[in-house]
């Protein structure tokens, strides 16, 4: 046992809850999936669901909502040996304990229970399990009813999650909840830049910033931001070519607006310049793809550069610099396709479907 | 290339450290590797081996999970209907059944749960929760028969997912609990898969979902948050099954979801995140919709290039010819509001009978050679990657997966795919299923008849 932790009374030991008949859970006489529940764990069970359904709002049942909830915060100590609790940290749909954090809701507000206590609480249960939709929840809505006041503390307590997994579903979900209900904005961009700098494949921190430069009141919106982050994202590309958040960023900036994308000269131009490096070069083909079903022309730069993608064995019959315009286009497009199909084999069914569905001259 | 310009372009300069998400990816890839390399150095009959689904042990992994779990799932305490359904559609992906006496016993068990105010709880006396109900209803509709099937009360059932609904369009998972695009869908699928779909419950439903696709053209969970691939499915699958399908991007969704699968052979639930054998489910289900969606993509993608006309004139006649999916999609005609209640009470139905599927955009085979040689533990049981533990979830959605892959180049659902389609001995083969509820495709077509006939 580590220091400090005591040694836990069994609640039917317990003097304080010697008037209450704990109710066990009816499974029925032949359950199927049936848990071995520890004894503790049942124990503690058939009490909340006494005094859940005394409909008790008592300081002690907010005590014992409390123990309850620990249970599921990962490890838990029972006599003196650690029990790993199985963990299903990636399942969508896990819920613990609904009616515990439930009942503790209304056991705070009937007790008028300091709710800046009651962050510290979940704080500590997020310790050990934070993955989990209950706890979350619950966050919200005692964050909600403190309002404003909250509002640094949320920030800090999900830096604090998110420096340790930053890319923690729910606490950037979490996040954003803040921001957008209690405020904060003023820092965030900041952040987003730091956590980039740290790891430019966060796709989550990507993911914020876009939340950010849309979202904020602060910044004007996407149009206002469109030429900073543009530059900024194409330093990000150049860097690591083999990024996908940053292409995928890249076109997010023109969401809604795909002539100013296929105008822009600065796509197309960083396409063409990782293209030259004949290395990483998937994504930059890829956005060439679509600028050209969406209009673009390209030049004969990028036929060069294309063209020296192509392999040996590669199909030339497609490349046929005599044909004019969209005939052209359409070529070019196609040997993008093939190209693809050789050097990204794990998409080939899409990059196949991708060239019979190009379209052609009306 | 002339040497100006590679002069132009010389190579970045070699980065510095290697970023936490790289060091990840990389790890993961070697060891995935490995395993492959090991599998190509090996003969041939110690491959078809290595290839084997081993039904037996998975089959006797999960049904030990019916009868005794121990105290280490205590935290699955509120998600017991989950454990039946992760179980028994595994049995049934298997193409086993349980004893009458477990059947009846499953039926019981989860009555205890069915709230007497509608919907179905974690477990016996608890709270109604939608996704509890999801999977208590999959799984007496994967169970069958008359009791099974009748057990659910479809009335109070319908009452529950009314007072979840929220006047922006989404659901509430349970009483004051979250919302978000996980509840839409197993709302959306239990009130389609048991006749109880109406105006009311689908109301606006589609405009929350479109408003949680990204700028990434994946939907996350809820607006403004990440791309991610289980949302992805819940948004699509819930967009189809209420007609309103044509009103996501989907010309970038496709393009999301195929590059979820990396050269790990399997999908990741998130741009440069780790691969996971659930995923297999996840994405490769969201591909499996997307491939019968095809005529709406195409209109989708002529829409949008706004230069030239499309090439497929001839494809988008036959699937017209064959299929009648442009009905389905309500939003079509603008303002006409053709949409009468029969429009969405038989697209799960038609979807599956009618509506043509085009040729798959994941590579299959990649991803069944992850599932069997990476997801696989030989002594039952399958799970997210190598060094990871299985469990009944991954079980559940790995099986679902390459059920998914050997009938993905099958025009109708249930016709038995070639044998090169099917990775390892053809004994491998699953059931198929129906990809918009994920339950076996005999036992969707039973409980079709049940909730559709009866009234």
């Amino acid at each position: 046992m580590k220091e400090g932790e005591q040694q836990r009374v069994p609640l039917r030991e317990r003097a304080e809850w010697s008037d209450v008949t704990p109710l066990p859970q009816n499974d029925g006489p032949n359950p199927v999936v049936p848990i071995q529940y520890t004894e503790d764990f049942s124990q503690v069970m058939d009490y909340f669901r006494a005094v859940y359904l005394a409909d008790e709002r008592s300081p002690r049942a907010l005590a014992l909502t409390a123990e309850a909830v620990q249970f599921n915060s990962g490890n838990y100590t029972v006599c003196q040996v650690r029990i790993k609790f199985f963990r299903l940290r990636l399942f969508l749909f896990i819920s613990s304990l609904l009616q515990v954090w439930h009942f503790r809701r209304l056991l705070l507000e009937s007790l008028k229970v300091d709710l800046n206590a009651e962050l510290d609480f979940v704080e500590r249960m997020a310790a050990g399990n934070s993955k989990n939709y209950q706890m979350w929840h619950h966050r919200r809505w005692v964050a909600e009813k403190l309002g404003p006041e909250a509002r640094k503390n949320e920030l800090e307590f999900t830096k604090k999650i998110l420096s340790v997994d930053a890319k923690h579903y729910h606490a950037w979900s979490h996040r954003q909840w803040v921001l957008q209900a209690l405020g904060g904005w003023e820092d965030e961009l900041n952040y987003c830049t730091e956590l980039l700098k740290e790891d430019i494949f966060n796709n989550s921190a990507w993911n914020q910033r876009y939340f950010v430069i849309t979202r904020s009141p602060f910044l004007g919106g996407l149009k206002a931001m469109r030429e900073s982050e543009v530059l900024y994202t194409i330093e990000a590309i150049i860097a690591y070519p083999e990024n996908e958040s940053s292409w995928r960023y890249l076109r997010g900036l023109y969401k809604g607006e795909t002539t100013s994308w296929v105008n822009d000269p600065q796509v197309s131009s960083v396409c063409l310049k990782i293209l030259r490096t004949k290395s990483n070069y998937v994504f930059a083909l890829s956005t060439i793809l679509d600028l050209i079903c969406f209009g673009y022309l390209p030049n004969e730069d990028f036929r060069d550069a294309i063209d020296a993608l192509k392999t040996a064995d590669m199909d030339k019959q497609n490349l046929d610099d005599n044909e004019k315009g969209e005939q052209q286009n359409l070529n070019i497009a196609q040997n993008i396709c093939s190209i693809l199909e050789q050097v990204d084999p794990i998409r080939t069914n899409y990059w196949i479907w991708r060239k019979s569905r190009l379209p052609l001259s009306a | 290339m002339s040497e100006e310009s590679e002069r132009e372009t010389n190579p970045p300069p070699p980065p510095p450290c290697p970023t936490v998400s790289q060091r990840e990816q990389w790890m993961v890839e070697s060891q995935v590797f490995q395993i492959y390399q090991l599998f190509a150095t090996i003969p041939r009959n110690a491959q078809t081996l290595m290839l084997e689904l081993q039904r037996d042990n998975h089959m006797q992994y999960v049904s030990k999970g019916l009868r005794h779990l121990s105290s280490a799932f205590s935290v699955l305490d509120a998600n017991r209907p989950w454990l039946c359904y992760w179980i028994f559609h595994s049995i049934a992906l298997l193409g086993e059944s349980v004893d009458d006496e477990l059947e009846d016993n499953a039926i019981d068990f989860l009555n205890r749960c069915q709230d007497p105010n509608g919907g179905y709880a974690g477990g016996p006396g608890q709270m109604p929760h939608i996704a509890t109900t999801y999977a208590a209803v999959n799984s007496l509709i994967t169970l069958g028969g008359e009791k099974s099937l009748a057990s659910i009360n479809r009335d109070k059932l319908y009452g529950f997912l009314r007072r979840m609904k929220q006047p922006n369009g989404g659901f509430r998972m349970h009483d004051e609990g979250e919302i978000d695009v996980r509840a839409c869908y197993t709302a959306i699928s239990v009130a389609s898969v048991l006749n109880i779909l109406d105006d009311e419950l689908i109301q606006n439903v589609g405009d929350y979902i479109i408003s949680c696709q990204t700028y990434e053209g994946g939907i996350a969970g809820e607006p403004g948050s990440e791309a991610h691939g289980g949302y992805t499915f819940c948004g699509l699958a819930t967009m189809i099954l209420i007609g309103e399908v044509n009103h996501l991007d989907l010309p970038r969704l496709v393009d999301w979801v195929v590059f979820r699968q990396g050269k790990e052979c399997g999908f990741q639930g998130r741009t440069n995140k780790l691969v996971d054998g659930c995923y297999s489910f996840w994405q490769g289900g969201a591909v499996a919709l997307l491939q019968r969606l095809s005529s709406i993509i195409n209109k989708q993608m002529e829409e949008t290039s706004q230069i030239f006309a499309v090439s497929y004139v001839s494809e988008a006649k036959e699937s017209l010819d064959g299929t009648s999916s442009h009905a389905t999609c309500r939003g079509e005609h603008e303002g006409t509001s053709e949409s009468s209640s029969s429009d969405f009470k038989n697209i799960a139905y038609k979807f599956i009978n009618e509506w043509r599927a085009q040729e798959p955009l994941f590579h299959s085979i990649a991803l069944q050679q992850y599932i069997l040689l990476c997801a696989q533990e030989q002594e039952g049981g399958l799970r997210d990657k190598p060094g990871k533990r299985r469990d009944h979830y991954h079980t559940c959605y790995c099986l679902s997966g390459l059920s998914l892959c050997q009938y993905s180049w099958s025009k109708h659902p249930d016709s038995p795919p070639l044998p090169n389609l099917v990775l390892g001995p053809y004994s491998n083969l699953l059931e198929p299923i129906h990809p918009l509820f994920n339950v076996v495709l005999g036992r969707y077509r039973e409980a079709h008849e049940f909730f559709f006939t009866e009234s």
